[in-house]
Protein backbone atom coordinates (compact mmCIF):
# COMPACT_ATOMS: atom_id res chain seq x y z
CA UNK A 1 0.00 0.00 0.00
CA UNK A 2 2.71 2.46 0.87
CA UNK A 3 4.61 1.62 -2.38
CA UNK A 4 1.59 2.99 -4.45
CA UNK A 5 0.90 5.94 -2.94
CA UNK A 6 3.60 7.76 -4.00
CA UNK A 7 3.29 7.41 -7.97
CA UNK A 8 -0.19 8.20 -7.17
CA UNK A 9 0.84 11.27 -5.59
CA UNK A 10 3.25 11.94 -8.08
CA UNK A 11 0.81 11.60 -11.47
CA UNK A 12 -1.93 13.79 -9.61
CA UNK A 13 0.48 16.62 -9.09
CA UNK A 14 1.69 16.07 -12.67
CA UNK A 15 -1.70 16.11 -14.04
CA UNK A 16 -2.78 19.18 -11.84
CA UNK A 17 0.57 21.16 -13.08
CA UNK A 18 0.13 20.48 -16.76
CA UNK A 19 -3.36 21.42 -16.32
CA UNK A 20 -2.28 25.23 -14.60
CA UNK A 21 0.10 25.86 -17.10
CA UNK A 22 -2.24 25.40 -19.80
CA UNK A 23 -4.48 27.78 -18.42
CA UNK A 24 -1.86 30.22 -18.74
CA UNK A 25 -1.25 29.32 -22.06
CA UNK A 26 -4.57 29.36 -23.46
CA UNK A 27 -6.22 32.04 -21.47
CA UNK A 28 -3.08 34.40 -21.90
CA UNK A 29 -4.42 36.00 -25.11
CA UNK A 30 -7.41 37.02 -23.94
CA UNK A 31 -5.75 38.73 -20.74
CA UNK A 32 -3.36 40.23 -22.68
CA UNK A 33 -5.43 41.80 -24.92
CA UNK A 34 -7.29 43.28 -22.34
CA UNK A 35 -4.18 44.64 -20.56
CA UNK A 36 -3.59 46.13 -24.70
CA UNK A 37 -7.11 47.71 -24.41
CA UNK A 38 -6.13 49.57 -20.97
CA UNK A 39 -2.76 50.47 -21.71
CA UNK A 40 -1.27 48.17 -19.07
CA UNK A 41 1.85 46.53 -19.28
CA UNK A 42 1.18 43.11 -17.38
CA UNK A 43 4.12 41.35 -15.25
CA UNK A 44 4.46 37.68 -14.97
CA UNK A 45 2.85 37.38 -11.76
CA UNK A 46 -0.29 39.39 -12.66
CA UNK A 47 -0.99 37.56 -16.25
CA UNK A 48 -0.63 34.52 -14.16
CA UNK A 49 -3.37 35.88 -11.69
CA UNK A 50 -5.87 36.98 -14.54
CA UNK A 51 -5.68 33.98 -16.83
CA UNK A 52 -6.11 31.72 -13.24
CA UNK A 53 -9.04 34.20 -12.24
CA UNK A 54 -11.25 34.80 -15.56
CA UNK A 55 -14.78 34.64 -15.55
CA UNK A 56 -15.08 32.64 -18.81
CA UNK A 57 -11.91 30.71 -19.52
CA UNK A 58 -10.85 28.74 -22.55
CA UNK A 59 -9.98 26.39 -19.63
CA UNK A 60 -11.27 26.91 -15.74
CA UNK A 61 -8.12 26.38 -13.37
CA UNK A 62 -8.71 23.58 -11.31
CA UNK A 63 -9.49 25.85 -8.55
CA UNK A 64 -11.72 27.35 -10.57
CA UNK A 65 -13.53 24.02 -11.11
CA UNK A 66 -13.50 23.26 -7.47
CA UNK A 67 -14.81 26.30 -6.42
CA UNK A 68 -17.28 26.06 -8.55
CA UNK A 69 -18.36 22.36 -7.67
CA UNK A 70 -17.93 23.76 -3.96
CA UNK A 71 -20.68 26.30 -4.46
CA UNK A 72 -23.06 24.36 -6.60
CA UNK A 73 -22.86 21.35 -4.53
CA UNK A 74 -22.99 22.19 -1.13
CA UNK A 75 -24.48 26.00 -1.26
CA UNK A 76 -27.23 25.84 -2.99
CA UNK A 77 -30.45 23.49 -1.83
CA UNK A 78 -30.70 20.11 -3.40
CA UNK A 79 -34.24 21.04 -5.15
CA UNK A 80 -32.59 24.10 -6.86
CA UNK A 81 -31.99 24.28 -10.76
CA UNK A 82 -28.37 25.50 -9.68
CA UNK A 83 -27.71 22.83 -7.75
CA UNK A 84 -25.24 19.80 -9.06
CA UNK A 85 -26.60 16.95 -6.73
CA UNK A 86 -30.32 17.85 -8.82
CA UNK A 87 -28.69 17.66 -11.74
CA UNK A 88 -26.89 14.51 -10.78
CA UNK A 89 -29.49 13.04 -9.56
CA UNK A 90 -31.70 13.66 -12.71
CA UNK A 91 -28.72 11.73 -14.96
CA UNK A 92 -28.52 9.46 -12.26
CA UNK A 93 -32.42 8.03 -12.16
CA UNK A 94 -31.79 7.65 -15.81
CA UNK A 95 -28.57 6.00 -15.45
CA UNK A 96 -29.83 3.39 -13.14
CA UNK A 97 -33.03 2.59 -14.91
CA UNK A 98 -30.81 2.52 -17.67
CA UNK A 99 -28.67 0.04 -16.25
CA UNK A 100 -31.13 -2.03 -14.50
CA UNK A 101 -32.75 -2.30 -18.17
CA UNK A 102 -29.88 -3.16 -19.77
CA UNK A 103 -28.51 -5.71 -17.24
CA UNK A 104 -31.86 -7.56 -17.56
CA UNK A 105 -31.73 -7.38 -21.30
CA UNK A 106 -27.83 -8.22 -21.81
CA UNK A 107 -28.67 -11.50 -19.04
CA UNK A 108 -31.86 -12.66 -21.67
CA UNK A 109 -30.48 -12.09 -24.55
CA UNK A 110 -27.12 -14.08 -23.64
CA UNK A 111 -29.43 -17.01 -21.85
CA UNK A 112 -30.97 -17.36 -25.18
CA UNK A 113 -27.77 -17.08 -27.82
CA UNK A 114 -26.08 -19.88 -25.27
CA UNK A 115 -29.02 -22.26 -25.74
CA UNK A 116 -30.37 -21.59 -29.06
CA UNK A 117 -27.92 -22.05 -32.31
CA UNK A 118 -30.43 -20.03 -34.42
CA UNK A 119 -30.65 -17.32 -31.67
CA UNK A 120 -26.98 -17.05 -31.71
CA UNK A 121 -26.98 -16.87 -35.62
CA UNK A 122 -29.78 -14.58 -35.98
CA UNK A 123 -29.12 -12.32 -33.31
CA UNK A 124 -25.55 -11.96 -32.71
CA UNK A 125 -24.78 -10.03 -35.70
CA UNK A 126 -27.57 -7.76 -35.45
CA UNK A 127 -26.11 -7.01 -31.11
CA UNK A 128 -23.11 -6.23 -33.31
CA UNK A 129 -24.40 -3.90 -36.44
CA UNK A 130 -26.46 -1.84 -33.06
CA UNK A 131 -22.91 -0.77 -31.42
CA UNK A 132 -21.55 0.16 -34.63
CA UNK A 133 -23.95 3.13 -35.45
CA UNK A 134 -23.09 6.14 -33.82
CA UNK A 135 -24.75 6.86 -30.53
CA UNK A 136 -25.30 10.37 -31.03
CA UNK A 137 -27.01 9.75 -34.12
CA UNK A 138 -29.69 7.51 -33.35
CA UNK A 139 -30.53 9.52 -29.70
CA UNK A 140 -32.41 12.38 -31.11
CA UNK A 141 -34.50 9.40 -33.50
CA UNK A 142 -35.38 7.47 -29.90
CA UNK A 143 -36.37 10.59 -28.30
CA UNK A 144 -38.87 11.67 -31.42
CA UNK A 145 -39.64 8.49 -32.04
CA UNK A 146 -40.74 7.46 -27.91
CA UNK A 147 -42.34 11.05 -27.44
CA UNK A 148 -44.49 10.64 -30.22
CA UNK A 149 -46.18 7.52 -28.69
CA UNK A 150 -46.26 9.75 -25.40
CA UNK A 151 -43.34 9.02 -23.42
CA UNK A 152 -40.89 11.65 -22.41
CA UNK A 153 -38.45 12.37 -19.64
CA UNK A 154 -36.88 9.82 -17.88
CA UNK A 155 -37.98 7.16 -20.17
CA UNK A 156 -36.65 7.47 -23.31
CA UNK A 157 -32.98 8.61 -21.57
CA UNK A 158 -33.23 5.17 -20.01
CA UNK A 159 -33.77 3.91 -23.00
CA UNK A 160 -30.65 5.49 -24.59
CA UNK A 161 -28.75 4.33 -21.60
CA UNK A 162 -29.97 0.88 -22.51
CA UNK A 163 -29.29 0.56 -25.43
CA UNK A 164 -25.16 1.25 -24.54
CA UNK A 165 -25.15 -1.10 -21.43
CA UNK A 166 -27.06 -4.01 -23.01
CA UNK A 167 -24.13 -4.69 -24.96
CA UNK A 168 -21.16 -5.75 -22.29
CA UNK A 169 -23.51 -7.66 -20.25
CA UNK A 170 -24.41 -10.24 -23.44
CA UNK A 171 -20.85 -10.59 -24.66
CA UNK A 172 -19.62 -11.10 -21.23
CA UNK A 173 -22.38 -13.05 -20.02
CA UNK A 174 -22.14 -15.17 -23.08
CA UNK A 175 -18.63 -15.68 -22.36
CA UNK A 176 -19.17 -16.82 -18.88
CA UNK A 177 -22.06 -19.24 -19.48
CA UNK A 178 -19.94 -20.84 -21.80
CA UNK A 179 -16.87 -20.99 -19.66
CA UNK A 180 -17.43 -24.32 -18.15
CA UNK A 181 -15.42 -26.72 -19.61
CA UNK A 182 -15.86 -30.48 -21.44
CA UNK A 183 -15.54 -32.17 -18.00
CA UNK A 184 -17.74 -30.28 -16.21
CA UNK A 185 -20.45 -30.71 -19.32
CA UNK A 186 -19.44 -34.21 -19.22
CA UNK A 187 -19.63 -34.31 -15.98
CA UNK A 188 -23.10 -33.14 -15.41
CA UNK A 189 -24.52 -35.79 -18.16
CA UNK A 190 -23.09 -38.48 -16.13
CA UNK A 191 -25.93 -37.53 -13.93
CA UNK A 192 -28.44 -37.12 -16.43
CA UNK A 193 -28.99 -33.08 -15.57
CA UNK A 194 -31.32 -31.09 -17.24
CA UNK A 195 -30.17 -28.23 -19.09
CA UNK A 196 -32.14 -26.29 -16.83
CA UNK A 197 -30.68 -27.66 -13.93
CA UNK A 198 -26.99 -27.24 -15.94
CA UNK A 199 -27.74 -23.51 -16.00
CA UNK A 200 -28.29 -23.33 -12.01
CA UNK A 201 -25.83 -25.32 -11.03
CA UNK A 202 -23.00 -25.01 -13.20
CA UNK A 203 -23.45 -22.20 -16.01
CA UNK A 204 -24.82 -19.23 -13.67
CA UNK A 205 -22.12 -19.28 -11.05
CA UNK A 206 -19.36 -20.15 -13.14
CA UNK A 207 -20.65 -16.93 -15.16
CA UNK A 208 -20.70 -14.82 -11.99
CA UNK A 209 -16.60 -13.30 -12.46
CA UNK A 210 -17.91 -12.18 -15.78
CA UNK A 211 -21.00 -10.85 -15.00
CA UNK A 212 -18.87 -8.18 -12.79
CA UNK A 213 -16.55 -7.13 -15.02
CA UNK A 214 -19.71 -6.48 -17.35
CA UNK A 215 -21.49 -4.58 -15.08
CA UNK A 216 -18.39 -1.84 -14.65
CA UNK A 217 -18.58 -1.66 -18.34
CA UNK A 218 -22.35 -1.59 -18.44
CA UNK A 219 -22.64 0.89 -15.84
CA UNK A 220 -20.20 3.75 -17.19
CA UNK A 221 -22.15 3.26 -20.94
CA UNK A 222 -24.82 3.51 -18.91
CA UNK A 223 -23.74 6.85 -17.32
CA UNK A 224 -22.53 8.08 -21.07
CA UNK A 225 -26.28 6.78 -22.69
CA UNK A 226 -28.06 8.79 -20.48
CA UNK A 227 -26.04 12.08 -20.85
CA UNK A 228 -25.70 11.74 -24.73
CA UNK A 229 -29.96 11.37 -23.96
CA UNK A 230 -30.09 14.74 -22.43
CA UNK A 231 -27.97 16.48 -24.98
CA UNK A 232 -30.90 16.41 -27.95
CA UNK A 233 -33.65 17.10 -26.12
CA UNK A 234 -33.26 20.48 -25.38
CA UNK A 235 -33.14 18.54 -21.58
CA UNK A 236 -33.44 21.68 -18.90
CA UNK A 237 -32.22 19.39 -16.11
CA UNK A 238 -29.90 16.85 -15.71
CA UNK A 239 -25.44 17.11 -16.28
CA UNK A 240 -26.40 16.62 -20.00
CA UNK A 241 -28.08 19.59 -19.87
CA UNK A 242 -25.68 21.68 -17.68
CA UNK A 243 -23.57 20.88 -20.41
CA UNK A 244 -25.12 22.32 -22.96
CA UNK A 245 -26.49 25.27 -21.51
CA UNK A 246 -22.71 25.81 -19.91
CA UNK A 247 -21.96 25.97 -23.51
CA UNK A 248 -24.39 27.69 -25.11
CA UNK A 249 -23.71 31.12 -22.84
CA UNK A 250 -19.99 29.95 -22.84
CA UNK A 251 -19.64 29.12 -19.16
CA UNK A 252 -16.85 26.85 -19.25
CA UNK A 253 -16.84 26.51 -15.94
CA UNK A 254 -20.12 24.92 -15.73
CA UNK A 255 -19.12 23.22 -18.22
CA UNK A 256 -16.19 21.31 -16.47
CA UNK A 257 -17.85 20.80 -13.50
CA UNK A 258 -20.63 18.78 -14.94
CA UNK A 259 -17.94 16.93 -16.76
CA UNK A 260 -16.03 16.76 -13.14
CA UNK A 261 -19.56 15.63 -11.48
CA UNK A 262 -20.24 13.04 -14.25
CA UNK A 263 -17.01 11.34 -13.96
CA UNK A 264 -17.46 11.20 -9.62
CA UNK A 265 -20.69 9.66 -9.83
CA UNK A 266 -19.09 7.00 -12.39
CA UNK A 267 -16.12 5.99 -10.15
CA UNK A 268 -18.36 6.17 -7.04
CA UNK A 269 -20.98 3.80 -9.06
CA UNK A 270 -18.16 1.44 -10.09
CA UNK A 271 -16.80 1.63 -6.93
CA UNK A 272 -20.39 0.28 -5.55
CA UNK A 273 -20.51 -2.87 -7.94
CA UNK A 274 -16.61 -3.39 -6.59
CA UNK A 275 -17.48 -3.63 -3.16
CA UNK A 276 -20.68 -6.33 -4.10
CA UNK A 277 -18.29 -7.79 -6.45
CA UNK A 278 -15.77 -8.25 -3.28
CA UNK A 279 -18.35 -9.67 -0.92
CA UNK A 280 -19.78 -11.75 -3.57
CA UNK A 281 -16.23 -13.71 -4.28
CA UNK A 282 -15.33 -13.76 -1.28
CA UNK A 283 -18.50 -15.70 -0.86
CA UNK A 284 -18.07 -18.04 -3.37
CA UNK A 285 -13.93 -18.32 -3.07
CA UNK A 286 -13.39 -16.62 -6.28
CA UNK A 287 -10.10 -15.75 -6.20
CA UNK A 288 -8.91 -13.10 -8.53
CA UNK B 1 -19.97 -63.53 -6.60
CA UNK B 2 -22.89 -64.57 -9.12
CA UNK B 3 -21.98 -64.92 -12.56
CA UNK B 4 -24.39 -61.96 -13.64
CA UNK B 5 -23.07 -59.62 -16.65
CA UNK B 6 -23.44 -56.39 -16.11
CA UNK B 7 -21.50 -54.93 -19.17
CA UNK B 8 -20.92 -56.31 -22.32
CA UNK B 9 -19.66 -55.45 -25.49
CA UNK B 10 -20.23 -56.99 -29.30
CA UNK B 11 -17.84 -56.25 -31.90
CA UNK B 12 -18.01 -52.65 -31.14
CA UNK B 13 -16.73 -50.28 -33.35
CA UNK B 14 -15.88 -46.47 -33.08
CA UNK B 15 -14.21 -44.29 -35.87
CA UNK B 16 -14.17 -40.39 -35.16
CA UNK B 17 -14.60 -37.90 -37.97
CA UNK B 18 -11.96 -35.17 -37.53
CA UNK B 19 -9.89 -32.49 -39.80
CA UNK B 20 -7.88 -34.62 -40.20
CA UNK B 21 -9.35 -37.85 -41.50
CA UNK B 22 -11.45 -40.76 -39.49
CA UNK B 23 -9.81 -41.58 -36.48
CA UNK B 24 -10.39 -45.28 -35.75
CA UNK B 25 -11.09 -45.40 -32.00
CA UNK B 26 -11.84 -48.76 -31.32
CA UNK B 27 -11.99 -51.87 -33.31
CA UNK B 28 -13.84 -55.09 -32.74
CA UNK B 29 -13.81 -54.72 -29.53
CA UNK B 30 -15.73 -57.88 -27.50
CA UNK B 31 -15.78 -57.80 -23.95
CA UNK B 32 -17.66 -59.11 -20.81
CA UNK B 33 -17.75 -57.94 -17.39
CA UNK B 34 -19.56 -60.04 -14.81
CA UNK B 35 -21.08 -58.15 -11.20
CA UNK B 36 -18.85 -57.38 -8.78
CA UNK B 37 -15.71 -57.76 -10.91
CA UNK B 38 -12.76 -54.98 -11.03
CA UNK B 39 -11.77 -54.26 -14.34
CA UNK B 40 -9.03 -52.43 -15.20
CA UNK B 41 -7.81 -50.86 -19.25
CA UNK B 42 -4.42 -50.49 -19.98
CA UNK B 43 -2.60 -49.72 -22.92
CA UNK B 44 -0.85 -46.40 -24.39
CA UNK B 45 -2.37 -43.22 -25.24
CA UNK B 46 -4.65 -43.37 -27.87
CA UNK B 47 -5.72 -47.16 -27.18
CA UNK B 48 -8.98 -46.25 -27.09
CA UNK B 49 -9.15 -47.33 -23.37
CA UNK B 50 -10.75 -43.93 -22.32
CA UNK B 51 -13.14 -43.64 -25.38
CA UNK B 52 -14.60 -47.26 -24.12
CA UNK B 53 -15.02 -45.85 -21.10
CA UNK B 54 -16.76 -43.00 -22.29
CA UNK B 55 -19.08 -45.18 -24.83
CA UNK B 56 -20.14 -47.40 -21.24
CA UNK B 57 -20.98 -44.02 -19.88
CA UNK B 58 -22.90 -43.14 -23.58
CA UNK B 59 -20.24 -39.61 -23.73
CA UNK B 60 -19.28 -41.05 -26.51
CA UNK B 61 -21.35 -43.28 -29.22
CA UNK B 62 -20.13 -46.57 -31.31
CA UNK B 63 -20.33 -46.33 -34.76
CA UNK B 64 -21.00 -50.07 -35.31
CA UNK B 65 -21.26 -52.82 -32.92
CA UNK B 66 -23.70 -53.14 -29.26
CA UNK B 67 -22.85 -52.78 -25.68
CA UNK B 68 -25.19 -52.63 -22.87
CA UNK B 69 -24.78 -52.50 -19.59
CA UNK B 70 -27.12 -54.18 -16.85
CA UNK B 71 -29.03 -55.55 -20.07
CA UNK B 72 -30.12 -51.84 -21.27
CA UNK B 73 -28.44 -49.18 -23.60
CA UNK B 74 -26.10 -47.27 -22.35
CA UNK B 75 -28.04 -43.98 -22.69
CA UNK B 76 -30.94 -46.05 -20.74
CA UNK B 77 -28.65 -46.46 -18.36
CA UNK B 78 -27.13 -43.30 -17.57
CA UNK B 79 -30.94 -42.19 -16.82
CA UNK B 80 -31.31 -44.71 -14.71
CA UNK B 81 -28.07 -43.71 -12.78
CA UNK B 82 -26.42 -47.14 -13.05
CA UNK B 83 -23.34 -45.62 -12.98
CA UNK B 84 -21.03 -43.13 -10.91
CA UNK B 85 -18.17 -41.75 -13.61
CA UNK B 86 -14.90 -40.44 -11.71
CA UNK B 87 -12.72 -37.95 -14.24
CA UNK B 88 -9.20 -37.85 -14.09
CA UNK B 89 -9.28 -34.56 -12.53
CA UNK B 90 -11.75 -33.88 -9.46
CA UNK B 91 -13.62 -31.32 -10.97
CA UNK B 92 -15.52 -30.10 -7.50
CA UNK B 93 -16.53 -26.69 -7.72
CA UNK B 94 -14.40 -23.97 -5.74
CA UNK B 95 -17.60 -22.37 -4.24
CA UNK B 96 -18.79 -25.47 -2.48
CA UNK B 97 -18.06 -26.93 0.54
CA UNK B 98 -17.07 -30.83 0.36
CA UNK B 99 -20.48 -31.68 1.79
CA UNK B 100 -22.07 -29.54 -1.04
CA UNK B 101 -19.87 -30.98 -3.85
CA UNK B 102 -20.87 -34.54 -3.15
CA UNK B 103 -24.87 -32.82 -2.42
CA UNK B 104 -24.33 -31.90 -6.11
CA UNK B 105 -25.78 -35.20 -8.14
CA UNK B 106 -28.23 -35.69 -5.18
CA UNK B 107 -29.74 -32.37 -5.98
CA UNK B 108 -29.67 -33.20 -9.50
CA UNK B 109 -31.45 -36.30 -8.78
CA UNK B 110 -34.21 -35.00 -6.49
CA UNK B 111 -33.05 -36.81 -3.10
CA UNK B 112 -34.46 -35.34 -0.17
CA UNK B 113 -32.66 -33.06 2.17
CA UNK B 114 -32.85 -35.52 4.78
CA UNK B 115 -31.78 -38.82 2.65
CA UNK B 116 -28.79 -36.28 0.85
CA UNK B 117 -27.43 -35.57 4.47
CA UNK B 118 -27.39 -39.35 5.12
CA UNK B 119 -25.43 -40.25 2.15
CA UNK B 120 -23.26 -37.53 2.42
CA UNK B 121 -22.48 -38.55 5.80
CA UNK B 122 -21.95 -42.10 4.57
CA UNK B 123 -19.65 -41.70 1.50
CA UNK B 124 -17.37 -39.67 3.37
CA UNK B 125 -17.09 -42.03 5.89
CA UNK B 126 -16.37 -44.53 3.26
CA UNK B 127 -13.14 -42.53 1.77
CA UNK B 128 -12.65 -41.05 5.32
CA UNK B 129 -13.22 -37.07 4.80
CA UNK B 130 -15.21 -37.19 8.01
CA UNK B 131 -13.92 -34.13 9.15
CA UNK B 132 -14.20 -32.39 6.10
CA UNK B 133 -17.83 -31.71 5.01
CA UNK B 134 -17.50 -27.93 5.53
CA UNK B 135 -13.88 -27.41 4.16
CA UNK B 136 -13.46 -25.90 0.54
CA UNK B 137 -11.77 -27.56 -1.99
CA UNK B 138 -8.73 -25.52 -1.92
CA UNK B 139 -8.45 -26.42 1.80
CA UNK B 140 -7.64 -30.03 0.49
CA UNK B 141 -4.61 -31.60 -1.07
CA UNK B 142 -4.72 -33.26 -4.53
CA UNK B 143 -5.15 -36.91 -3.04
CA UNK B 144 -8.01 -35.75 -0.64
CA UNK B 145 -9.68 -33.95 -3.62
CA UNK B 146 -10.30 -37.34 -5.89
CA UNK B 147 -11.25 -39.06 -2.86
CA UNK B 148 -14.01 -36.56 -2.24
CA UNK B 149 -14.81 -37.16 -5.95
CA UNK B 150 -15.10 -40.90 -5.90
CA UNK B 151 -17.17 -39.92 -2.58
CA UNK B 152 -19.54 -37.68 -5.08
CA UNK B 153 -19.58 -40.87 -7.02
CA UNK B 154 -20.44 -43.41 -4.86
CA UNK B 155 -23.31 -41.22 -3.33
CA UNK B 156 -26.23 -42.19 -5.36
CA UNK B 157 -25.15 -45.99 -4.81
CA UNK B 158 -25.14 -46.75 -8.43
CA UNK B 159 -23.35 -50.52 -9.13
CA UNK B 160 -20.99 -49.19 -11.34
CA UNK B 161 -17.89 -47.38 -10.65
CA UNK B 162 -16.31 -45.82 -13.96
CA UNK B 163 -12.95 -44.23 -13.14
CA UNK B 164 -10.86 -42.80 -15.62
CA UNK B 165 -6.91 -42.46 -14.76
CA UNK B 166 -8.21 -41.29 -11.38
CA UNK B 167 -5.27 -41.26 -10.00
CA UNK B 168 -3.24 -40.27 -12.66
CA UNK B 169 -2.24 -36.77 -11.57
CA UNK B 170 -1.09 -37.99 -8.03
CA UNK B 171 2.03 -39.06 -6.82
CA UNK B 172 3.52 -42.65 -6.16
CA UNK B 173 3.17 -42.34 -2.36
CA UNK B 174 -0.92 -40.58 -2.34
CA UNK B 175 -1.67 -43.19 -5.13
CA UNK B 176 -0.25 -46.65 -3.39
CA UNK B 177 -2.55 -44.94 -0.29
CA UNK B 178 -5.14 -44.34 -2.87
CA UNK B 179 -5.55 -47.79 -4.55
CA UNK B 180 -5.02 -49.66 -0.91
CA UNK B 181 -8.64 -47.62 0.15
CA UNK B 182 -9.74 -47.95 -3.53
CA UNK B 183 -9.71 -51.67 -2.72
CA UNK B 184 -10.66 -51.55 0.24
CA UNK B 185 -13.91 -49.87 -0.57
CA UNK B 186 -14.14 -51.99 -3.72
CA UNK B 187 -14.42 -55.11 -0.63
CA UNK B 188 -16.80 -52.70 1.39
CA UNK B 189 -19.00 -51.91 -1.28
CA UNK B 190 -19.01 -54.76 -4.10
CA UNK B 191 -19.28 -53.05 -6.93
CA UNK B 192 -18.31 -53.13 -10.49
CA UNK B 193 -15.45 -51.02 -10.85
CA UNK B 194 -13.78 -50.32 -14.18
CA UNK B 195 -10.91 -48.51 -14.05
CA UNK B 196 -8.70 -46.90 -16.66
CA UNK B 197 -4.63 -46.70 -16.30
CA UNK B 198 -1.37 -46.65 -17.56
CA UNK B 199 0.49 -47.83 -15.15
CA UNK B 200 1.30 -51.61 -14.47
CA UNK B 201 1.26 -51.76 -11.21
CA UNK B 202 -1.68 -49.96 -10.51
CA UNK B 203 -3.41 -52.57 -12.92
CA UNK B 204 -2.47 -55.69 -11.63
CA UNK B 205 -2.69 -54.88 -7.87
CA UNK B 206 -6.27 -54.19 -8.34
CA UNK B 207 -7.61 -56.04 -10.58
CA UNK B 208 -9.49 -59.18 -11.06
CA UNK B 209 -9.50 -58.53 -14.69
CA UNK B 210 -6.52 -56.92 -16.65
CA UNK B 211 -7.43 -55.39 -20.50
CA UNK B 212 -4.59 -54.82 -22.43
CA UNK B 213 -5.50 -52.10 -25.01
CA UNK B 214 -3.45 -51.32 -28.34
CA UNK B 215 -3.65 -48.28 -30.21
CA UNK B 216 -4.11 -47.42 -34.12
CA UNK B 217 -6.21 -48.93 -34.19
CA UNK B 218 -8.09 -49.23 -30.56
CA UNK B 219 -8.41 -52.70 -29.56
CA UNK B 220 -8.33 -55.45 -27.05
CA UNK B 221 -4.99 -57.28 -26.97
CA UNK B 222 -5.45 -59.38 -24.42
CA UNK B 223 -7.53 -60.08 -21.21
CA UNK B 224 -6.06 -61.48 -18.07
CA UNK B 225 -7.92 -63.07 -15.63
CA UNK B 226 -5.63 -62.50 -12.15
CA UNK B 227 -5.55 -65.24 -9.68
CA UNK B 228 -4.47 -63.01 -6.84
CA UNK B 229 -5.77 -63.18 -3.71
CA UNK B 230 -8.92 -60.88 -2.62
CA UNK B 231 -6.94 -59.78 0.40
CA UNK B 232 -3.50 -57.64 -1.13
CA UNK B 233 -1.22 -55.94 0.79
CA UNK B 234 1.01 -53.44 -0.91
CA UNK B 235 3.68 -56.16 -0.21
CA UNK B 236 2.13 -58.36 -2.75
CA UNK B 237 3.93 -56.87 -5.53
CA UNK B 238 7.36 -58.28 -4.76
CA UNK B 239 5.15 -62.22 -5.17
CA UNK B 240 6.31 -64.01 -8.09
CA UNK B 241 2.32 -64.55 -9.12
CA UNK B 242 2.41 -60.53 -9.20
CA UNK B 243 5.50 -60.27 -10.94
CA UNK B 244 3.79 -62.88 -13.67
CA UNK B 245 0.69 -61.00 -14.16
CA UNK B 246 2.99 -57.97 -14.88
CA UNK B 247 5.39 -59.31 -17.27
CA UNK B 248 2.14 -60.85 -19.13
CA UNK B 249 0.61 -57.36 -19.33
CA UNK B 250 3.95 -56.11 -20.37
CA UNK B 251 4.40 -58.22 -23.22
CA UNK B 252 0.87 -57.78 -24.49
CA UNK B 253 1.90 -54.14 -24.89
CA UNK B 254 4.68 -54.20 -26.40
CA UNK B 255 3.16 -56.88 -28.85
CA UNK B 256 0.37 -54.62 -29.56
CA UNK B 257 2.56 -51.64 -30.14
CA UNK B 258 3.88 -51.61 -33.49
CA UNK B 259 6.24 -48.48 -34.34
CA UNK B 260 5.40 -47.74 -37.85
Amino acid sequence: MNNSILPIVAISTFIVLIWYSFSIVLNSSWALDKAERNDQKLSFSELVHDTWSQKKPKLPAPHQVGYEMYKTIFDKKVTSKRSLVYHGWITLSATLAGFLLGTLLGILLALAIVHDRATDLSVMPWIITSQTIPILALAPMIIVVLSSIGFTGLMPKAVISMYLSFFPIVVGMVKGLRSPDLLEIDQMKTWSASKFQILIKLRLPKSIPFLFTSLKLGMAASLVGAIVGELPSGAIAGLGARMLSGSYYGQTIQIWSALFAAAILAASLVGVISIIQAYVFKRMMIVQ
Amino acid sequence: MTDETVISAKSLDLTFQTNDGPVHALKDVNLNIIKGEFVSFIGPSGCGKTTFLRVMADLDQPTDGTITINGVSPKAARESRAYGYVFQSAGLYPWRTIGKNIRLPLEIMGISKSEQKERVEKVLKLVELEDFEKKFPWQLSGGMQQRASIARALAFDADILLMDEPFGALDEIVRDYLNEQLLKLWHSTEKTICFVTHSIPEAVYLSTKIVVMSPRPGRIIDIIESDLPDKRPLEIRDTKEFIDIAQRVREGLRAGHSYE
